[in-house]
């Protein structure tokens, strides 16, 4: 069974984000695999030791994004590909073009990715990516079996529980509670460093840069306002009703 | 002159210091009061390799660099050091003497499973007529045929509970003095070997340490390590090879108690503003802080002479004085900057200040690390 799983090389949810001309800062900013992401790796390399066959990881990403991949290697994941030509980099579209690209250059039974990034909480990549192959996908799994060609996958439906049955090829998608990840132990590491890991240029993925140009525009980054202190109620208890019904139409526009 | 570690390493620590942070530090107020490092812990650290960092990579360990178990050590210092002390003491004096000492057929038999902590080392000088004068040894070792018949106590011999291999060091000809000494590998499960009473310590909780006895322990020829005679040598070797690790286990528990001292400083508000804004809290911090700088660089200096394969027989005494007594230095500085927070039990730093309190005493005293530096000045003044 060959698994091709998507990853993105994240902050770490506990760094602080500072906007500097209009830019995230990212020095001194530790790095992490993004936590769904680790889960679509942990899965693929339990199914891996289960039916056998190979996993490769592939990132579009800048060059420090070798080090997740370094770490989904030490994890056990057999194989990397980095799409670090910065061509190759836009938005969800141009990132589901590229992946795509990547994808079909090589043969595949089950992609797995996370749900969302933490960093653009998009969710968008994964899907995209199915579109472009033309397979089907079950997001936002909890719960993943495979018996030959068929898949039975249950998700997470908004709190409920969905089971969908499938077959490969397919793409899923990772949420919390799929798996606990483990940590790649010491040996792993200095075997990743051994492991094949590609670097794929705009050139190597036949790809011209009008087929993959972002469909979006970032115009401003800026951080929510900051919180500000609460405003408690007093008074008459069908006063305090009216207030709280005008605030919520009026300020923050809570209902509108 | 390279101040960088090796990529590899880098990438080690990392994990090693996600592993603390996540896994080991949120159990370590119920380590400390259950007196006890849970199973679970144990199994998890073993499946990240913890236990194999001594070990060459034929046998299945990791076989570390100095700078390498040094870098890793560093991360297990900042989290309960009853649990680094177990990780300690197996990949130190534990599993070193059967890394450098031993032949190829005690080497197949023993590392693969040390490696992954299936058997725990220990390491068994001590006798309570042989502290730091560890030549005054009592404990026989009588040849009778294909094997030695060994008989004596050992104390304070860390590990003990767990572990199933042991470092043991015996008389085999009373003559000759330090020169009749030789080592021994003991397994647990050898005729005659029983543990003693499990001391109760200060601090250090999680890690056990306990008596042994030999009573006419039958231990098979092929079990000496190294030559009949060399245990004394052997002995000391282990210890010193032990000597920066246990610095760096102190430099990481130096830098965590630096780190919460600082932020707390800048929280703590007295007289209208954070302590942190007193000259002399600033002084402490400052003091901390160059000794740990210091420490670290000497730590890593020694553990590259040592991998270069240098002699450091001074410079290793020296940095296990200095990282022994800064952590002292140390603890007493954050208790003092904590105030009352940092003499209750609900808070982690008294637990530090006790544990630093040990390693100005094991694997060699304080003062014993000064008559190792000064006989060395004295060899290299004398030539
Ligand atoms: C928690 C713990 C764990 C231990 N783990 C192990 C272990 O795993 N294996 C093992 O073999 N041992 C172990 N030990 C033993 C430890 O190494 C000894 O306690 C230590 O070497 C000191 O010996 P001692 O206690 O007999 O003190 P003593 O040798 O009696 O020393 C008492 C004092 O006299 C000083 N002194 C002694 N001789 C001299 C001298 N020549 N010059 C100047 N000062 C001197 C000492 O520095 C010290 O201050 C452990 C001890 C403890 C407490």
């Amino acid at each position: 069974m060959n698994i091709l799983v998507c990853l993105k090389q994240t902050f770490d949810t506990e760094e602080r984000i500072v906007i500097e001309n209009g830019k995230i800062k990212e020095d001194g900013v530790k790095f992490v695999i993004n936590p769904y992401d680790e889960y679509a790796v942990e899965e693929a390399i339990r199914l891996r030791d289960d039916l056998g066959g190979q996993v490769t990881v592939i990132t579009v990403g800048p060059e420090r994004a070798e080090e997740a991949l370094r770490t989904a290697l030490a994890m056990g994941a057999d194989e990397a590909i980095l799409a670090d030509d910065p061509a190759l980099f836009g938005d969800e579209y141009t990132a589901a073009k590229v992946l795509a690209a990547i994808v079909k250059q090589r043969e595949f039974d089950l992609i797995i990715a996370g749900n969302q990034a933490v960093d653009d909480g998009s969710g968008q990549v994964a899907v995209r990516l199915a579109e472009e192959l033309g397979i089907p996908h079950v997001s936002t799994l909890t719960k993943l079996e495979v018996n030959g060609n068929q898949v039975v996958a249950h998700r997470d439906a908004e709190g409920d529980e969905e089971i969908v049955e499938a077959s490969l090829p397919l793409l899923v998608t990772a949420q919390q509670g799929l798996n606990e990840p483990r940590y790649p132990s010491l040996i792993g590491i200095r075997k990743a460093n051994k492991k094949p890991l590609t670097k794929v240029t705009l050139a190597d993925l036949g790809l011209s840069l009008e087929d993959i140009e972002a469909r979006t525009e970032i115009t401003e980054t800026f951080l929510p306002a900051p919180k500000t202190a609460g405003q408690i109620l007093s008074g008459d208890l069908a006063d305090q009703v009216k207030e709280l019904v005008s605030a919520l139409k009026t300020k923050d526009k809570v209902v509108g | 002159m390279n101040f960088e570690l090796p990529e590899e390493v880098l990438q080690m620590k990392d994990i090693v210091r996600d592993f603390v942070e996540n896994e080991v530090e949120p159990l370590a107020m119920q380590i400390e009061e259950e007196n006890c490092v849970p199973d679970a812990l144990l199994e998890r650290s073993k499946a990240l390799g913890l236990f194999g960092l001594s070990i060459p990579e034929e046998y299945g360990g990791m076989g570390l660099s100095m700078l390498g178990k040094c870098a890793i050590y560093e991360e297990l210092g900042k989290t309960i050091n009853g649990y680094t002390t177990i990780l300690g003491a197996h990949n130190g004096i534990g599993s070193v003497g059967i890394v450098e000492l031993s032949n190829e057929e005690q080497r197949r038999r023993y590392l693969p499973k040390m490696a992954t902590g299936e058997w725990i080392g220990a390491f068994a000088l001590t006798e309570p007529q042989a502290g730091s004068n560890a030549a005054a040894l009592r404990t026989t070792a009588v040849k009778k045929g294909d094997r030695y018949i060994l008989n004596g106590q050992k104390i304070y011999i860390t590990n003990a509970p767990i572990a199933h291999v042991f470092t043991v060091m015996a008389v085999t000809d009373p003559a000759k003095g330090p020169k009749g000494i030789t080592s021994f590998i003991v397994e647990r499960n050898f005729k005659g070997f029983q543990m003693g009473k499990v001391e109760k310590k200060m601090g250090l909780h999680g890690s056990h340490t306990a008596q042994l006895y030999f009573e006419d322990m039958e231990v098979p020829e092929e079990n000496v390590l190294g030559q009949e005679g060399q245990g004394y040598v052997n002995a000391l070797k282990i210890l010193a090879n032990g000597r920066a690790g246990l610095a760096a286990r102190c430099l990481g528990s130096c830098q965590y108690l630096l780190d919460r001292s600082v932020r707390y400083a800048l929280e703590r508000e007295q007289f209208g503003k954070p302590i942190f804004e007193q000259q002399i809290i600033q002084h402490y911090l400052s003091e901390m802080a160059v000794e740990i700088e210091t420490l670290r660089w000497l730590t890593y200096r020694v553990a590259w002479m040592t991998d270069q394969g240098m002699n450091v027989v001074k410079e290793a005494a020296m940095l296990k004085l200095y990282g022994s007594e800064v952590y002292n230095r140390i603890a007493d500085k954050a208790v003092q900057i904590h105030g009352g927070v940092g003499y209750i039990a609900e808070y982690p730093i008294e637990r530090f200040y006790r544990d630093a309190r040990i390693t100005r005493i094991y694997e060699g005293t304080s003062e014993i690390q000064k008559n190792i530096i000064a006989a060395q000045l004295k060899k290299e003044y004398t030539r």
